[in-house]
Order: C-alpha cells, then sequence, then structure tokens
C-alpha cells in the first residue's frame, strides 16, 4: 500500500445483489470500498459468492440490484471492454496462436497504441517479469509459472486502473505458488497496483493482503488486516476458516470490559477476550489457536490451566501436533517446536496445558 | 541413489552388453507385439485400399490386350517403321492369332480396344474372321483380299499404337488432349473437348460446397458447443439424423422438394411470392442444396469437438483487454478454432469432389463431376482405360491440393492449440 | 423337441438339404436351362412360354434370372463349364458376345420362323423374342394438341414448356435428326457421317434450354405427371403403366426407335435341340400373344397382334399403325461410335 493514496477510494460496492435463478441470492447487500493501491483479497469456500463480485466487477455478470463504482464512474451499464480493467485468470487464458509477445501486444492494440510505444511497453514489462528471452515463444512451450507471469503481464501492460486475480496461481504446485505469491506481492507494491484478488486459500490471502474480505454465503463475514482477521475473528465461521482452531464450547458467566469469564466442559472456566455482542449468560464458542497452548513447564505461570490426555503425536518436521482430549473435545490441538518437546512424553499421559487471556476468543456460537 | 550411479558406472563392459542384450530382447518383444495388433488392418488395407488403387493407377496406362491375345504380331508390328506396309511374316501371325482369338473373349478385348483407335475397326475384324480361308500362300494377299483395308498402312499403324505394353492415351484423354498420327501431343477437336471443363466444375462445385457448409456449419457448431450439454446433445441427435437415411432416399427427397411441382414451388406460388415455379432442380442449385444438406455433418462434428475445447476464458481474456465482443470472436475464438475449420473443410472438400449420385440425380449435365464420367466409363462403356485415368487424376488433384492446403496451414502455425 | 433329440433332427434336415443341393445340382447339369431378366417380364414368360414348352415336349425348363452380367456368360464359355443353355440378353451385349464367339450362330434355316417375325429379330447369334420402344410421350391434358412427330417436340412456340430427353447421345441424335426432317429409314446413314452428326447436334442446339435430362426410366413419366415436362423421350411400357394408373399420358408413336431382346444359345450348350424347339415354341403368335396380354411389350411375331385385345394391341410397339414411321435401333452403328459420339455429347451438354 501506497502512503498518502491510501484514503482515496478506487472501487464501491453499493448494496450490490446478485441472483442467477431469482430464487437464491448468491450475493446479498454488499457493501465494499476498496482504495487506490490496495491489494484487497476476497476469500471464501466455494459458492460463497466472492467469484461473482469480482465478475460483477469485470463486467461479465450483471448486479440484479445495487451500484458499482469505479472512481466517479457508475460501472453497471459500462461494457467490460470499455472499463480499462485489467483480470489475470486461473487458467491464464494466454491466446495459443500468439507468441508471448502478440499475446502483451493485445491489450495495446485494441487501444490502438502507436507501434513503437507499445513495442517500449512490452520490452518493459517483459523485463519485470523477467522473460525478456522468450518473447517469440508460444504460450504452450511456456512453464506454468512462466505462463503465469505471461498473463499477469498481459493484465498489466495497458496500465490499468485496477487488476483482478481470479484464482490466478491455483494450478501451480505448492512451492511455486509461494514463488509467484511473493512475486506478485512485490509487483504491487513496485507499481502501485490496486489488485482484487480471489481465492479460497487462506494462506494466500494471509501472506498477499493489505485487507481481506472473507465471503461465506453471499455476505462479508470480515473485513480486515490479515493480522487482526487471524487474532480476533470476529465471529466462529471467520475463526474456523483462517488458520487452525481449537473449539470449546460454553457459557458467558460474567463480562468485564473487553474481557468475559466462561464455563465450559466439566466445572472448568477461562477468562476470555470477547467479541462485542457477548453478553452474561450468553452461550459462547471459544477459539484458542493451538500455537497459542503452552505445555508443562511453561504453562506453570498461566492463569487458564487444564489437565489433558495425550492420545496421539502428529510429527511435521518443524513441529509436532499433539492431539489431546479437553472438555470433551478429544480434536484439541497443541502445537510444540520440536526443540520444546519433552522425549520422555509418551501416548496416555497426563499433561498440563494452559493459555493467556488474551489468546482466547469467546465468539458468538453458531 | 548417487552410489547406485556408481556401481552401475563401475560395472564391466561385458555386464552392459549383457544388459543391452536383454533390452533388445524385450524391445523386440514389444515390437512382434505391436506388429501382432497392426497387422490385420494392416493387410485390410492392402487389400482393400492399395492394391485396387495401385490396379486403377496401372489400368491408367495399362495397354497389354494386343500383346496377351496376338502376342507375335504385338512383338513384330512394333519392329515395323511404318512408312510401308509390314511384311508377309506379320500378316501371317495376325491371320494366325486372329483366328484362334475367337476363343476364350480375346478378341472382344482387341475389338474393344482398336475401336478406340477407329470405330470402324471391329466390323473390319468380324469381317476379317468370317471369311478367313483356312490356309493361304499369301497371307498378305488373302487378308487384303477380305478388306482392301489391310492395304492401307493407316491400318496398321493402328495396330502398332495398340502394340506396347503401356500408353499414355487415357490419360491425355483425360485432360482432353491426344497424340496424332505424327505422335505429337496435341488438343482433341473442340466438340470432343470435356474433360478439363469437368475438372475445373468439379473443383468449382467441391470448393463451393465446402465454403456454403462453412459458413452454415460454423454458428450451429458454435452454438451446439456453448449450450449446456443435455440442450447439445439433443441438437447433436439432430445434426446426425440424415445418418439414419442412405444417400439415395436424401437425394431423392430433395427432389420431390424442389421440382416444378414440389413443396418448395408449391409453397412460394401459393403465398404468392412467384408466379411461375423457378427451375430449383436439374441444375446447379438443386446440387448445392443437396450437397450441402448431405455434407454438412461432416462440417459441422470436426467444428464442435474442437470448439468443444476452446474456453470461455480467452474471449472473456479479450474482451478484459479492451477488445470489443466481435473483434474478440474473431482474432481470439476463431483461430483456436482453425484446426476444425481445417478438418472440415478438408473433410468436406475431399468427399464433395468424389460425389457422383448426387449431382447425377439433381444436377443437369453441366452440373456433372468426375465421378459421374468415371461411373460411365466403368458401368456403360466398359472403357476401364478412361475410367482409370480420370480416377487417377482425381487421385493426384485430391493429393496435390491437400499438400498445398497442409503446407499453407502448417505454415501459419495455426493448427496446434 | 426335447434338447436330446434336437441336435439329431438338426442333422437329418441338413442331410437332406445337402442330399437335395447335390441332386439338384446334378440334374442341373443335364436339366434345360432358360435364364431371363426376370420379374414382371420372367413372370409372363413362364406363363407364356415355359408352361407350354413343358406341356408339349415333356421337358422341363429351369428357368432362372440374371441382371444382364455379361461377364458371367464369358467366364462359363471360357471355362467350358456351360450350366445355361437359352439366354435372354439385350442387343448391344448380342453384338458383343456374338463377335466374341459366345452365342451359337442361329441356323435360320432350321429354326425355320424367318419368314414369321420381324426382320429386325433376325440375327446372326439371336432371335428376337420382344420389342421395347423409345416413344415420344406427352401429357393430353397439358398440350393444345397432340404431337405428330419429333419436328412438334422441337416446336417451343405451339407447344411451350420442358421436354425431357434422355442424358446421352442414344435416342436423342436419332430424335434430333428425325426432327431435322431426317425419314426415318435414313437416320443412321445420316449419323454414320460427320455432316450428319453434326447436323444432329446443331438440331439439339435449338432446344438445349428447353431440356430436362432423364436418366432412369422411372422419371419421364413422374416429370409427365408432376408437370415438370410437357413432352418426353420415355420408354413405353414406363408410360403404359402410368396409363393403368389413371393418368393421362399419351405416346406419339411416329419416330419411336425400338430396339429387341434376344435368345441366344450358350456356345457349348448341350442342349441345343431342345434350344430350337423352345425358340420356335417362344416366336409362336400364339405364346406371343399371351407374353404381350401380359406385359406392354411387344411381340416380334405381326400376328400375335391380332390375338390381343384392341386396347392392348394399340400399346404394342409392333402394331402395325405404331411402327408406321418407327425406327430400328441400330445397335451396330452404337457398338462402334457409342464412345465417340457420347463423348462428343458430353462435350456438348456440358457447356
Amino acid at each position: 500500500m501506497q502512503p498518502g493514496a491510501e484514503m482515496e477510494p478506487l472501487v464501491r460496492f453499493s448494496g450490490v445483489q446478485k441472483t442467477y435463478d431469482g430464487e437464491n441470492l448468491v450475493v446479498k447487500d454488499l457493501n465494499l470500498t476498496i482504495h487506490k493501491g490496495e491489494f484487497v483479497t476476497l476469500l471464501g469456500p466455494s459458492g460463497s459468492g466472492k467469484t461473482t463480485c469480482l465478475m460483477m466487477l469485470a463486467g461479465f455478470e450483471v448486479p440484479t440490484s445495487g451500484d458499482i463504482f469505479l472512481g466517479q464512474q457508475r460501472l453497471n451499464t459500462l461494457p467490460p471492454h470499455k472499463r480499462n480493467i485489467g483480470m489475470v485468470f486461473q487458467n491464464y487464458a494466454l491466446f495459443p496462436h500468439m507468441t508471448v509477445e502478440e499475446n502483451l501486444l493485445y491489450p495495446l492494440k485494441t487501444r490502438k497504441m502507436p507501434k513503437q510505444l507499445a513495442r517500449e511497453k512490452v520490452d518493459r514489462i517483459l523485463s519485470i517479469i523477467k522473460l525478456d528471452d522468450f518473447a517469440k515463444r508460444r504460450p504452450t512451450q511456456l512453464s506454468g509459472g512462466q505462463q503465469q507471469r505471461v498473463a499477469l503481464a498481459r493484465a498489466l501492460v495497458f496500465e490499468p486502473n485496477l487488476v483482478l486475480m481470479d484464482e490466478p496461481l491455483g494450478a501451480l504446485d505448492k512451492q511455486l505458488r509461494e514463488h509467484m505469491q511473493l512475486e506478485i506481492k512485490h509487483l504491487h507494491q513496485q507499481l502501485g497496483l490496486t489488485v482484487v484478488f480471489v481465492t479460497h486459500d487462506q494462506t494466500e490471502a494471509l501472506t498477499m493482503s493489505d485487507r481481506v474480505a472473507v465471503f461465506n454465503d453471499g455476505v462479508i463475514q470480515q473485513i480486515d488486516s490479515p493480522q487482526a482477521l487471524y487474532e480476533y475473528p470476529a465471529n466462529a465461521f471467520v475463526a474456523q476458516f483462517i488458520g487452525e482452531n481449537n473449539t470449546l464450547t460454553g457459557r458467558v458467566k460474567t463480562v468485564d470490559g473487553d474481557f468475559c469469564q466462561v464455563q465450559f466442559g466439566e466445572g472448568l472456566g477461562t477468562r476470555a477476550s470477547k467479541s462485542l455482542t457477548l453478553n452474561a449468560g450468553d452461550p459462547t464458542q471459544l477459539s484458542i489457536r493451538p500455537e497459542r497452548v503452552r505445555l508443562n513447564g511453561a504453562s506453570q505461570s498461566l492463569p487458564n490451566r487444564y489437565r489433558t490426555t495425550l492420545h496421539e503425536f502428529v510429527y511435521l518436521g518443524d513441529h509436532l501436533r499433539l492431539r489431546c482430549e479437553l472438555a470433551g473435545n478429544d480434536q484439541f490441538y497443541v502445537k510444540v517446536p520440536v526443540s520444546e518437546l519433552c522425549p520422555s512424553l509418551a501416548v496416555g499421559d497426563q499433561i498440563d496445558i494452559g493459555w493467556r487471556d488474551e489468546d482466547v476468543r469467546a465468539l458468538n456460537a453458531v | 541413489m548417487t552410489a547406485a550411479m556408481a556401481t552401475l558406472e563401475q560395472s564391466p563392459s561385458g555386464k552392459t552388453s549383457g544388459l543391452k542384450a536383454q533390452l533388445r530382447r524385450a524391445e523386440r518383444l514389444r515390437k512382434i507385439k505391436a506388429v501382432a495388433l497392426i497387422a490385420p488392418l494392416a493387410i485390410f488395407l492392402i487389400i482393400i485400399f492399395v492394391i485396387p488403387i495401385g490396379n486403377m493407377l496401372w489400368r491408367s496406362i495399362d495397354n497389354t490386350e494386343l500383346q496377351q491375345v496376338m502376342p507375335v504380331t504385338a512383338a513384330m508390328v512394333q519392329e515395323w517403321d511404318g512408312s510401308d506396309l509390314p511384311n508377309e511374316a506379320v500378316f501371317a501371325s495376325f491371320a494366325h492369332e486372329i483366328r484362334d482369338s475367337r476363343s476364350g473373349g480375346g478378341l472382344g478385348r482387341i475389338g474393344r480396344r482398336l475401336n478406340y483407335e477407329d470405330p470402324t475397326f471391329r466390323t473390319l475384324l468380324t469381317n476379317t474372321i468370317r471369311h478367313l480361308p483356312a490356309e493361304a500362300d499369301s497371307w498378305t494377299l488373302a487378308l487384303q483380299e477380305i478388306s482392301p483395308r489391310w492395304g492401307e498402312t493407316s491400318t496398321w499403324l493402328a495396330i502398332q499404337r495398340a502394340a506396347p505394353a503401356t500408353t499414355d492415351r487415357y490419360l491425355l484423354a483425360s485432360v482432353d488432349l491426344k497424340r496424332n498420327d505424327a505422335g505429337k501431343i496435341e488438343a482433341v477437336e473442340q466438340n470432343q473437348r470435356i474433360y478439363q471443363s469437368v475438372f475445373k466444375r468439379t473443383l468449382l462445385i467441391a470448393g463451393g460446397v465446402t465454403l456454403i457448409c462453412l459458413f452454415l456449419g460454423f454458428p450451429l457448431a458454435y452454438l451446439l458447443a456453448t449450450l449446456p450439454t443435455g440442450t447439445s446433445n439433443l441438437l447433436l441427435i439432430f445434426v446426425l439424423l440424415p445418418f439414419w437415411t442412405s444417400l439415395l432416399v436424401r437425394t431423392a427427397a430433395w427432389i420431390v422438394m424442389l421440382q416444378s411441382g414440389g413443396l418448395v414451388n408449391t409453397g412460394l406460388i401459393m403465398s404468392g411470392i412467384i408466379d411461375t415455379p423457378i427451375q430449383l432442380v436439374f441444375n446447379r442449385i438443386g446440387v448445392f442444396f443437396a450437397m450441402v444438406h448431405i455434407l454438412l455433418p461432416f462440417m459441422v462434428l470436426p467444428l464442435y469437438s474442437v470448439m468443444k475445447g476452446v474456453s470461455p476464458s480467452y474471449q472473456r481474456a479479450a474482451v478484459s483487454l479492451g477488445a470489443h465482443p466481435f473483434a474478440a470472436f474473431w482474432q481470439v475464438y476463431v483461430p483456436q478454432t482453425i484446426s476444425g475449420i481445417a478438418a472440415g473443410t478438408i473433410l468436406v472438400f475431399i468427399m464433395a469432389i468424389g460425389y457422383y449420385i448426387t449431382p447425377a440425380l439433381v444436377g443437369g449435365p453441366s452440373d456433372q463431376m468426375v465421378s459421374y464420367y468415371v461411373a460411365y466409363y466403368t458401368n456403360t462403356t466398359n472403357n476401364w482405360g478412361m475410367a482409370a485415368a480420370l480416377g487417377s487424376l482425381l487421385l493426384l488433384a485430391t493429393l496435390l491440393l491437400y499438400l498445398i492446403y497442409h503446407k499453407l496451414v502448417n505454415q501459419k502455425q495455426l493448427v496446434r492449440s | 423337441m426335447t434338447k436330446t433329440t434336437q441336435p439329431k433332427a438338426a442333422r437329418r434336415i441338413i442331410n437332406t438339404t445337402l442330399l437335395t443341393a447335390g441332386l439338384a445340382l446334378s440334374a442341373g447339369a443335364h436339366a434345360f436351362t432358360v435364364i431371363s431378366f426376370g420379374g414382371a417380364s420372367g413372370d409372363a414368360m413362364q406363363e407364356a412360354y415355359y408352361s407350354p414348352f413343358t406341356e408339349k415336349s415333356g421337358v422341363r425348363v429351369t428357368a432362372g434370372d440374371y441382371n444382364g452380367e455379361f461377364a458371367r456368360i464369358r467366364a462359363m464359355v471360357e471355362t467350358g463349364n456351360i450350366s445355361w443353355d437359352v439366354v435372354e440378353v439385350e442387343s448391344p451385349e448380342l453384338a458383343r458376345g456374338c463377335f466374341e464367339g459366345l452365342f451359337v450362330p442361329i441356323d435360320w434355316e432350321r429354326l425355320g420362323i424367318k419368314d414369321q417375325v420381324i426382320p429386325e429379330a433376325v440375327t446372326e447369334c439371336g432371335v428376337g423374342i420382344m420389342v421395347w420402344s423409345t416413344v415420344l410421350a406427352y401429357d393430353a391434358d397439358r398440350l393444345p394438341r397432340a404431337p405428330e412427330s419429333w419436328a412438334d417436340f422441337w416446336n417451343v412456340e405451339e407447344f411451350p414448356g420442358m421436354r425431357g430427353l434422355r442424358r446421352g447421345a442414344k435416342y436423342t441424335l436419332e430424335a434430333a435428326l428425325m426432327a431435322d426432317g431426317v425419314p426415318a429409314d435414313e437416320v443412321y446413314d445420316v449419323l454414320a457421317t460427320a455432316e450428319g452428326v453434326d447436323r444432329a447436334f446443331a438440331k439439339l442446339d435449338e432446344l438445349q434450354a428447353h431440356i430436362q435430362w432423364w436418366e432412369a426410366g422411372a422419371q419421364p413419366p413422374q416429370w409427365l405427371v408432376a408437370g415438370d415436362v410437357v413432352m418426353s423421350s420415355a420408354y413405353n411400357g414406363r408410360i403404359a403403366a402410368a396409363q393403368e394408373e389413371g393418368r393421362n399420358l399419351q405416346i406419339t408413336w411416329n419416330g419411336s426407335v425400338y430396339d429387341l431382346d434376344y435368345w441366344t444359345i450358350i456356345e457349348g450348350s448341350k442342349h441345343v435341340d431342345t434350344a430350337y424347339d423352345f425358340i420356335r415354341l417362344a416366336s409362336q403368335a400364339e405364346t406371343q400373344s399371351v407374353y404381350s396380354s401380359r406385359i406392354p411389350y411387344g411381340p416380334v411375331n405381326p400376328d400375335a397382334i391380332a390375338l390381343l385385345s384392341d386396347k392392348q394391341a394399340a400399346q404394342m410397339p409392333t402394331h402395325a399403325d405404331n411402327l408406321v414411321g418407327a425406327l430400328a435401333m441400330n445397335t451396330e452403328f452404337w457398338v462402334d461410335h457409342g464412345e465417340e459420339l457420347e463423348q462428343r455429347f458430353n462435350s456438348w451438354a456440358s457447356r
């Protein structure tokens, strides 16, 4: 995000609804503002309405009601080819009958740009994506990552107001995907782009975005910075969807500012940071990240301590996951760095665990 | 793994060659299996395709009738210089061999062959054989006594032309050329010329039919490829429906539709658009109607199968890059269907170029294509030489066009998608 | 039938079949075999010729049919394995087979019917069976008056409308010359000269725009009925069939070109004597009239006409009235000149 450009709104969804069959709303009353220079990710499971939003923005779908603005212009009736929005498609959609160079020249030709200038622009973007030597190749002669970069370059070369990316990294293997995530992030910063990115991969969303909009059931559940989403999920869905999470159900006993006392299991209790709408007596869902749960010795100084049974070790290289049983939940995970693990620990042992007040969130029960 | 590689490298050469032998053995087994699998098809193709086509090519230059029926005469007459009458030995061998030729159908064969040189030859042979004496002191005189024509060099020149094992007369005749008495190639008389225009017409009709099929088939295939699978499958059945009836029935149906008292004309007259029936059949219009109808599926199916594989996201991408939807279709979608267009047009063209029964039934005499004359020479006049020559030229033209086409399409490198 | 008896029964049936077939085969080598084109004509022959012959001579006739495959006759003679004795052939095959020596030359003295049949029925190797004709047919309901000749066929002012002609030189060139005023008996003399051929094509030029060409014999009556053409050359049998269906199609016999089918005796037949008896009987007025009453092909024996009903007689190409101005097809001429004339016709027609 570029400082200074921060607060200038570029895209605005205002009360947008979308239905395909006239019965079920795919997008329900969407209100969203995206600022210039921002990298916003629309995250959600498939069918949550995120791609529909992107398509409405690109112009391939028309909102059933509500308005979409790009700058001062109302987009609803503007045909897609006049919107000047760059788009990277899921399978790149590179034209197979054209070379890399011709693919990149295509948007400039449609804009009737002088040949010389167009060529310069293409050369520059090729050097940015480090594919100078591949100009004469056809897309099918490139690797997946290279094709991805060309698709990106093609969406950027005509300097659009906005760049949309529809799960662009889905077809790549894990390592390449992580590499491309960073590369896109760097391009965004380097060129000062405004990007709307659609994905169902939460890691991708957290890595790349300034803000993430979590979609479910046609509604934005929470829109926030990655850190806020992770640390302060607004509801149980967000908590579940973003990162790993242990869930315990209980009831609020007393409320104390931003915190509350929650009773759970058989006579167990904890202090927890609470979500806004929770009152005394409400049922609640406790959410604790596995890495915030401390074991044995390290837990001794913590205010909330419990005894559990160890069921299983899961070895993951840099860390271990211990599956324990707490308050009737036998899927309670504790994440421990390998170096901190006591070697004498065995399946069936009773172990002590604990957490800090601010590491457990009491959320509205769903 | 590195250790394993090291051992392999260090292994003595004898062991490596053993490995190679093993590999060869394994490969050989695989080859034998492959050959065994392909053999039935190969044998089938050779019997059904290669041998008949080779036979046809041979027949277009085959001139062995006289050599088979009159081997001695054929050999001797070839040595004759053609200036004066042949010597007595030629006359004698001719007289003996023509008598023997009557059994076994040989006379019919040389009669037909010699009639191509001169339409009165058969009558001459009949006459000769009827009055041939059992013995003669001079066959030269005996034959001339039967018919004075045996005393003319032109008669013997005709036999001489029929004597070599091969001839180019059929191939030349297929392009309206012939050899004159001096052996020079020249055009046939104006009123006998036909095949150059027939070949031109064949290419023209086939090309026209192909273009119309493409023009009509492309939107249809596009529709089929973009509709939901259920609907497109249903429509596809309609596209294939014509295959359920025979070609002959469909062609006959077009006659019923298009003739003066047919459905189309009656409909047009009843609706007051025209007063007198328009000639829609037994001319070029009828040929185009019927051939396009019959060949359309062969255009639609390859186009459909290619279009089905072209993702709609390409057009969206082009539109998002600022192209008008029509330009996107033309610049991005159409080029990706080139392989389908190529397959469809070449298929339709090659099928159309060999069409026979449809133009024969719904066309007039000026709408007949090469195959009609092939059938005519095969069925009506039994002139295998001409039929084979026309067929060979048609085959050659098809191959040539295909090569040019292949080159063009490959050059643009549009085929691969 | 139980499972155990079934194979036995099947074997018995197979045995019986084989035995019968074997008997038929061995008998076939001796039985007198007559081959025709079959169909309706074959049925008429059975009634008119085969049955009376068996009745009279006691010789059973093994009747068969074929589609005019000349190669089959040639193969039979070449291999010496003669299983056919008398065969019906068309005139071009008669000329070719006679030339190649596939047929026994007819001894007309021995046959003794030379003066009973029309001259065209008398040939070197074949005896005429029946006469069919290519005629000028028209739809009487569509024309102001009956066309009387090929000259009227060419008269597009008095008889406007399309005309049907057979796509080919044969019949067409004859008609053109007759339309140009050549008498029927001189047509082939004129056509044998280069000038005559030019004259015929020049005459065709006049009519070319008004001609719709047919190829199958079924087309002319169909077109006449549908109104595509007002006149057409046509095979007389086809027109007679259409008349029976109640269509007012009429025939102008003047200028009709008639042709014959012939009985031939296969060279090497062991039943030459029987064959002569058979052909003699089949050429009688009585038997011929029975045949022609069943199917509108003309008897070669003119006396047979008198035995037919007036209505039937009027349909016969060999009826005395119908023979006036009629032309006998010259098969020899077409066998010799067919190739070049057909090519010239094709060249002309496709212009």
